[in-house]
């Protein structure tokens, strides 16, 4: 049985059509790489699965429990689902730790020794166990971003979004980022991520998802979309992404 | 009638008035508080009904003269408690009311300056609305807020001066009586306005520092 499973996902924003008849099953322990053009409805669709927006209609099974996207239903989902953002957004006002704790303390009852242990444990994982009471402004781009992964391990969640994580990152730092995902991928964390590196759905996703004009336009496992994609869409977006980024490129392999 | 001229024991009256101003301010200033804080949150809050409300309280105050607000106040009081009012409570009240308005206005900017993905985050490790506001929102905030509500009470110091239309005596007041005793406006209220200058300009400077360190730290801490 899928972990989650989207059926049927439409979203409008006024006149544009953000998803249209989105559906999507991601099994337990699938990484699934959604990939495409900005505008192309990547983003609306993780934003869709953990409830930061409404769709206008189809339905999102987490577990399967259909899920209502509304008051107690939602939270108990947040604590299910977790969510990485561009742009980090880590609380710039607390250190590393309290971010880290924050969640699993006031939204969860866990007393904070306990979660102080679970921090450094997350920590840990991203590389970043002596970052514990530094504030985010005085860490880089990519460490920061590791934090905000381990802030969302932190809730244990069964299921991780990750949002464009390395789009905001200088090129010199995209790589930290990506050994950290690599090492979830392996540890079993089921994951659904929108992202550019080609190189990391190349070796680590089950499933790459190609999204065009808020559909899905195709879909398969890596190998088979890189290697011989089947619409002229995919083709042309592939071409366009190792051609502007070398580097992009040489991490493509 | 003996004239008085204005000297030392003149000018120590006018230093006893002053306790009251500043009473007067910090009194005004924490029940203003308590009532913009409230006033902030209705004004973020989800439901419309409590923002209209806290829309319509800040309007009001901030559409009316304070004078007007402490005449209403001061004979509302008389006439619901049927009794000559001291002006003390009375004039509490006015700048009470009036200083929650605009606090809760500075503060809902405050709060709306917060970029709305922090807000996401939270809400993204299942924290409640209520939970939201206490530990990611109002705490930064908070700190935005600080400037300006230090200007505010610099503005608020100086209002209160108008208590004085209806008797209450503070600082004006006292300038007023020392000038009906020693006839020499010129003197006593040049150094009415000088104490005024003393107890605020301490104050703007404070504000003017806060800001730039504010700015510091929350410059290199926003990337957007």
């Amino acid at each position: 049985m899928p972990l989650l499973a989207l059926a049927g996902i439409s979203k409008r924003f006024g006149a544009h059509r953000a998803l249209d008849g989105v559906s999507l099953a991601v099994e337990p322990g699938e990484v699934v790489a959604i990939i495409g053009r900005s505008g192309s409805g990547k983003s609306t669709l993780l934003r869709v699965i953990n409830g930061l927006e409404r769709p206008d209609s189809g339905t999102i099974e987490f577990d399967g429990k259909i899920i209502e996207p509304t008051g107690h239903q939602l939270k108990a989902l947040r604590r299910e689902i977790g969510i990485v953002f561009q742009s980090y957004n880590l609380f710039p006002h607390l250190s590393v730790e309290r971010n880290i704790t924050l969640g699993p303390t006031v939204a969860k009852g866990m007393t904070l020794p306990a979660a102080q242990e679970l921090a450094r444990r997350v920590l840990a994982m991203v590389d970043l166990e002596d970052k514990r009471l530094t504030y985010p402004q005085q860490l880089s781009g990519g460490q920061q971003q590791r934090v905000a992964i381990a802030r969302a391990l932190a809730m244990e969640p069964r299921l991780i979004l990750f949002d464009e994580i390395t789009a905001a990152l200088d090129p010199e730092l995209i790589g930290e980022v990506v050994r950290v995902l690599e090492r979830l991928a392996q540890g079993g964390m089921t994951m659904v991520l929108v992202t550019h590196e080609m190189g990391f759905a190349r070796r680590s996703a089950d499933t790459v998802v190609f999204m065009h004009e808020g559909r899905i336009w195709e879909k398969g496992p890596p190998a088979k979309l890189f290697g011989a994609p089947r619409t002229p869409e995919l083709a042309s977006f592939i071409d366009a992404i190792l051609s502007v980024d070398p580097a992009a490129k040489r991490r493509a392999g | 009638m003996m004239t008085r001229s204005f000297g030392t024991p003149e000018f120590l009256y006018l230093l006893k008035a002053v306790p009251w101003t500043l009473l007067l301010s910090l009194g005004a200033l924490l029940g203003g508080g308590i009532v913009g804080l409230v006033i902030a949150i209705l004004r973020t809050s989800p439901l419309p009904v409590l923002r209209w409300l806290a829309t319509g309280y800040i309007e009001l105050f901030q559409g009316t003269p304070v004078l007007m607000q402490l005449f209403v106040t001061y004979y509302g009081l008389a006439v619901v408690f049927n009794i000559q009012v001291d002006p003390w409570p009375a004039v509490l009240l006015a700048f009470t009311l009036y200083s929650g308005a605009f606090l809760g206005e500075i503060w809902r900017g405050s709060i709306e300056a917060i970029p709305r993905p922090q807000w996401e985050a939270a809400e993204c490790l299942a924290l409640s609305f209520p939970q939201q506001l206490r530990y990611v929102i109002l705490p930064q905030a908070a700190r935005i807020s600080i400037p300006p509500t230090v200007g505010f009470a610099v503005l608020l110091i100086k209002s209160t001066s108008i208590a004085a239309i209806i008797g209450f005596v503070e600082l004006t007041r006292a300038g007023q009586l020392m000038t009906d005793a020693t006839f020499q406006p010129m003197i006593v209220y040049p150094v009415v306005a000088a104490i005024y200058f003393l107890l605020c300009w301490p104050l703007s400077l404070l504000a003017q520092t806060l800001e730039r360190r504010i700015d510091a730290t929350l410059g290199v801490s926003r990337h957007f």
